[in-house]
């Protein structure tokens, strides 16, 4: 394919999205008053794990040798970079009921990339409610912890969250593509997505050597905040791998997503619809 | 045909509804199996930190992470029970037809949703424990009476968990839209079960007040009895008095409801 036609995919799939995205937003907004009550619902369903810390700090003052606004610090880029995703493409993991009901027929009918329209299907701004939560705990652990703000470390950041969200978003496209084969079992996606969100909520040192080694060279999540947190906290990663690794997110993004591009195409091509 | 085989028919329908569905089993199993994972390794670092925290040694903590992966669906703690359904009916209207039938509407579902809650219990609650048991050192008790009494504290349970939900639901009967009462219930639910954290670890008062509420009853209760830190005796009483309270309570509103409130469409 040449360069511009692929360009020109891409342009009309960002478009499709936007179409469609924004036509749930006008829908939604046609309920003001409970786009208020589940944006404010999903923002204390959110607040619900890190209550869990709080109650955990309310009897110890250091997990896994994290003080609590460290922990707070590895839990707002982790719930940052997922509630991004999750507001972006967090409906697709209700493409196992697409496939099941043959309601994909009509997606696939239609002149705009699938994956746009899957992506941006039921789009629920109530989730802006996760985002706000895991970025005031941010903010708050940023005014606690004290990290030497180098420029490296301040460059870091936003090349973090904004990695962390590709990273996630191939888990979710990953997920999607395995709903093809799996229809019923849509719920093992949930392990990958909210679990592996949960689990960067705590720190590397808490889990099992083994678990960190599977989270970092088999399916990357560490990459997500693991890594790069350490290094901008200047904590030795329990793996002890080379520093400058803190700086491969946005390729391990890249590759993830790529990856994750292939099993969709793979998912789709071995789409056959219901009842046929 | 007699009430009781009526209400056992029921209940084996709603074994049968959800035993249907292998592959959805297996990827919950799958999943609890995941989270109770992460989940034991965050206890663990607690508990290394304040060994005998709330009472419990780590194997006693380990222990309650697979019991609480266990119940979750078994007792609907994070949805997933009759209530959505019977919201829905009661939305559409399509609840009349259930109040022709010559059954009682509460005894109906409760009936519907212990079939599903025991098989919640045997398909997805046993294998992610039997998983924790063998990949971790947990605290199982040797005697079969301890396991027998547990049991009954689970049975307990669950009648708890559905005079909760039940009366839920029936809140759809004024509020039409249930989403936002839904969404309350299984927060409370959550938090005050034990299933973020046991609640002999909450602190203070907090710890105090929420050990009184219906949803202690529901993971904390069973937890109790299987880790050795509560007579069972007292234990059934306090379960089943918040069961006969909130059965109590639902067949009230049930009754208000039935003679108030004018159904969708009529």
């Amino acid at each position: 394919m040449a360069p511009w036609t692929r360009r020109g995919r891409l342009a009309e799939g960002l478009r499709t999205y936007r179409l469609v995205a924004g036509m749930w937003v006008r829908s939604t907004m046609a309920y003001r008053a409970s786009f208020a009550m589940t944006a404010f619902g999903n923002f204390a369903a959110t607040f619900l794990d890190f209550a869990a810390i709080m109650l955990m700090f309310s009897r110890v003052d250091a997990l896994g040798g994290y003080p609590l606004s460290e922990v707070a610090f590895l839990y707002g880029l982790s719930a940052v970079s997922f509630g991004l995703t999750d507001l972006g493409i967090g409906s697709m993991d209700r493409l196992g009921r697409r496939v099941r009901d043959g309601t994909l027929d009509t997606l696939l009918v239609r002149p705009a990339p699938v994956l746009a329209q899957v992506a941006a299907d039921r789009f629920a701004l109530r989730r802006l409610g996760r985002v706000t939560q895991g970025a005031l705990v941010l903010g708050w652990s940023l005014t606690r912890v004290d990290i030497d703000w180098t420029a490296d470390r301040l460059l870091l950041m936003p090349v973090m969250v904004v990695s962390g969200c590709g990273i996630f978003c191939a888990v979710f496209v990953a997920g999607a593509a395995f709903q093809f084969v799996a229809q019923d079992a849509s719920e093992v996606q949930n392990a990958f997505t909210y679990g592996g969100t949960t689990l960067l909520q705590y720190p590397p040192t808490v889990f099992a050597k083994e678990l960190v080694r599977g989270v970092t060279f088999v399916l990357p999540l560490a990459f997500v905040n693991w890594l790069p947190a350490t290094y901008v906290l200047g904590r030795p990663y329990p793996l002890g791998l080379p520093r400058w690794l803190a700086w491969a997110p946005p390729l391990v993004a890249v590759g993830c997503c790529a990856l994750a591009g292939l099993a969709w195409r793979a998912g789709l091509r071995s789409y056959r619809s219901t009842g046929s | 045909m007699g009430a009781g085989r009526l209400y056992a028919a029921v209940a084996a329908g709603g074994f049968r509804r959800y035993a249907t569905y292998r592959a959805a089993t297996a990827a919950g199993v799958f999943t609890n199996t995941v989270f109770g994972l992460i989940l034991v390794y965050t206890y663990r670092a607690l508990w290394d930190e304040k060994p005998h925290l709330g009472g419990y040694d780590q194997a006693q903590a380990m222990t309650y992470v697979w019991l609480g992966q266990a119940f979750l669906s078994t007792l609907a703690i994070g949805g997933g029970g009759f209530e959505d359904e019977l919201m829905e009916r009661i939305r559409t209207g399509d609840v009349a037809i259930d109040l022709y039938r010559p059954a009682d509407l509460q005894l109906w579902w409760l009936a519907a949703d212990l079939g599903r809650a025991f098989f919640q219990f045997l398909g997805r609650g046993l294998i992610p424990f039997v998983f924790g048991a063998l990949c971790f050192p947990l605290y199982l008790p040797a005697d079969a009476g301890t396991w027998v009494a547990f049991l009954v504290a689970v049975a307990l349970a669950m009648l708890v968990g559905f005079g909760i939900r039940y009366l839920v639901a029936l809140s759809a009967f004024w509020l039409l839209d249930g989403t936002g009462v839904m969404q309350m219930a299984w927060l409370a639910g959550f938090f005050c079960s034990g299933m973020l954290l046991p609640l002999n670890v909450f602190p203070g008062t907090l710890g105090e007040v929420v050990r009184v509420l219906p949803w202690s009853s529901l993971l904390q209760a069973p937890a109790d009895i299987l880790l050795g830190h509560g007579d069972p005796l007292p234990t059934y009483l306090r379960q089943a008095a918040w069961a006969a309270a909130l059965l109590g309570a639902g067949r009230l509103v049930q009754s208000a409801a039935t003679r108030r409130v004018v159904v969708q469409g009529g």
